[in-house]
């Protein structure tokens, strides 16, 4: 079962291929992976002080369906969700920009604090919470009648946002979200003429272009092949340098790839709740909680 | 460097011409037992034979598929001569139509009709004088007018179904759904009463317009609709994660990525009115002569034209007026369609 995830990475990618050296997958072997590294002391450079949730509840309806979460994500760093499918862990992802609402049978309890304020106080504006706090989703989706330049830059266009030089902000984007080699010559071209994995990079350029001091991913690689993954991965391992960034994932090798802190979610049936949090490295090697380590070990889930 | 022996492509899955000889085979056998059936039977006619024909070569079909192959097989096979007897039933009405109209309209179609309306002559006139010009731009004015009405007040209605959704969604998805089986003469008859007697007092194109709209926003409402459930609601959540307002998104990124669904509304619409007669002649009348301005004085139509000829004439030249009136509101209608499809294609999937 747990070799499962050494399959699945296969790639001719060398560096991938290091990594399955080392790794051949036990609960210490992903800990080497997430000791490699470094956990990054919240930097003073960071803009904000990043989020935090407190005792965060969500229903939808009448059923309960994330039970009481408080969670810090400091400012720098990359923090994986991981769990079982049903445990409440996208639910949470969304409630920290606000996307949660936008299920009409939604509900919540709890705050969530976006530099110490709680961004569903009344009179917050939630365009401006979703501005600072942007989401890449599971399945890559490019607006269809917009042309790959113009993908990137409709965030500036949905929020009114006034810039000048957009052509820079333009070649920035797709520089950081690492697709601007392979798309330079091609930007007046529609976004659904390239590949699943540079569609889901063209998607992150898009949330890049309105400068969010966060990044929501909700399993970003999943729809993705091993190759896609890599690049992916290596993009969230850039962007990390300047924003904080909540990744929601089932694999666990890149939970221990790219992440610095990983949280563990579980259902019981019951809602969702948060299991155990703590440095990657700790979850992988030394977790406390049993359940934690029957997951991360494959055991179940 | 080794001998190039790339295969030549074959496609081994198509019928081969020996199954098609045979399967032909069977239908002139099938031919040949429906005519002894006609001849020794009460059944006579066409329809008889082709109904004969088609039962009989099912069945030949169906039996040799059981022998060749298998019961599924022939199950198979009778479920294609169903479909095909389903199509030839759609597509011979529709020809038939368009056949007719076409033999029997083009006598009365010459280039003058186009430049010249019918106020110096009547329906029963030769052919070679008058026009139908009037009721050209009299349609074009009551159409373009009703779609300007119905388009807007028709996609804000399915806007206010798929993104607002708001607690009156389903009372008023009924009220369109209802509203599209109003008859026509209830559409005219409605704005003769709450608008022609009490208010203007005359009629005009442009009350054509407001009865036209009555039949046509349900249209536009509930295909719009159904073109922006189609839209993704990733769409919408990924619009909106960028701090996009719902309008901005709506505006921005579902509208245009329904762009072409929208272009289909239009065109559904337009053919849903466009033959409209009853609502016409309650409350614009149908003029004879050139009428442009839509908000006195009666105007004429296509449909008013056709109904007049027909009707009030008697004579042959009235009779290939109308035809010819009716060839060209379906050349009309074609035409819009094919700019419909021209439009709606350029899009990139």
């Amino acid at each position: 079962m747990a070799t499962e995830y050494g399959i699945a990475e296969s790639s001719n990618n060398k560096k991938i291929e290091e990594k399955k050296m080392q790794t051949q997958v036990t609960p210490s072997s992903l800990a080497t992976v997430a000791g490699n590294r470094e956990v990054r002391v919240p930097g003073s450079e960071m803009l904000g002080t990043g989020l935090e949730t407190r005792g965060v509840h969500a229903w939808f309806g009448s059923k309960h369906v994330l039970s009481d979460v408080s969670l810090d994500f400091a400012a720098g760093t990359v923090t994986a969700l991981i769990g079982p499918s049903g445990c409440g862990k996208s639910t949470f992802l969304r409630t920290l920009n606000r996307m949660h609402e936008f299920i009409p049978t939604a509900a919540l309890a709890g705050q969530v604090l976006l530099d110490g304020k709680d961004i569903y106080a009344p009179g917050i504006d939630v365009t401006k919470i979703r501005l600072n706090v942007g989401m890449v989703f599971q399945k890559p989706n490019p607006f269809p009648s917009m042309t790959i330049g113009q993908n990137v830059l409709s965030g500036l266009k949905l929020a009114q946002i006034k810039r000048s030089n957009t052509d820079e902000l333009l070649e920035s984007c797709l520089e950081r979200a690492g697709l601007w080699g392979e798309v330079k010559d091609r930007l007046n071209e529609h976004g659904g003429a390239l590949s699943g994995g540079q569609q889901q990079r063209l998607c992150i350029a898009r949330s890049l272009a309105v400068a969010p001091q966060v990044l929501l991913m909700d399993e970003p690689c999943s729809a993705l092949d091993p190759g896609s993954t890599f690049r992916i991965e290596q993009t969230i391992s850039e962007l990390a340098k300047t924003m904080t960034i909540v990744i929601v994932t089932h694999n666990m090798q890149q939970a221990a790839r790219v992440s610095d802190y990983t949280a563990f979610f579980l259902s019981d049936g019951g809602p969702g709740a948060m299991i155990e949090v703590a440095p990657t490295s700790k979850i992988f090697s030394s977790p406390v909680d049993k359940r934690t380590e029957d997951y991360v070990t494959g055991r179940f889930g | 460097m080794s001998v190039n022996t790339l295969p030549t492509p074959q496609k081994p899955w198509k019928t081969t011409n020996r199954q098609r000889f045979s399967t032909a085979l069977l239908i002139v056998a099938a031919a040949l037992i429906s005519l002894v059936i006609i001849g020794s039977t009460g059944l006579n006619g066409k329809l008889g034979f082709l109904s004969t024909l088609f039962i009989t070569s099912s069945l030949l079909i169906f039996i040799q598929q059981w022998r060749l192959r298998d019961k599924a097989a022939a199950k198979d096979s009778l479920l294609s001569s169903f479909a095909l007897l389903g199509m030839i039933m759609t597509v011979i009405p529709i020809i038939s139509i368009v056949s007719t109209v076409v033999i029997k309209g083009y006598k009365g179609i010459h280039i003058g009709m186009f430049f010249n309306d019918m106020s110096l002559n009547s329906v029963n006139d030769p052919i070679k004088q008058g026009g139908l010009l009037h009721a050209l731009v009299g349609t074009i004015i009551m159409v373009g007018g009703a779609l300007i009405i119905s388009f807007p007040i028709g996609v804000l209605t399915a806007l206010y179904l798929t993104e607002i959704r708001g607690k009156l969604s389903r009372p008023i998805k009924f009220l369109v759904q209802a509203m599209s089986g109003v008859p026509s003469i209830v559409a005219g008859l409605f704005i003769l009463s709450s608008l022609v007697y009490p208010v203007t007092k005359s009629l005009s194109g442009m009350m054509g317009s407001l009865a036209l709209s009555i039949l046509m926003i349900p249209t536009i409402a509930r295909t719009s609709e159904e073109m922006l459930r189609l839209i993704p609601s990733e769409l919408r959540e990924a619009g909106v994660a960028l701090g996009g307002t719902q309008w901005r998104t709506v505006a921005g990124v579902v509208l245009p990525a329904a762009k072409s669904g929208l272009v289909t509304a239009i065109i559904l619409g337009m053919a849903r009115i466009i033959g409209e007669t009853a609502p016409l002649l309650l409350v614009s009348g149908g003029g004879d002569s050139i009428n442009l301005n839509p908000t006195s004085g009666a105007m004429g139509s296509l449909p008013y034209y056709i109904w007049k000829a027909f009707l009030t004439g008697g004579t042959e030249e009235a009779f290939a007026r109308a035809w010819g009136g009716l060839l060209v509101l379906l050349a009309f209608i074609f035409i819009l369609f094919g700019l419909a499809r021209f439009i709606s294609g350029r899009r990139v999937s």
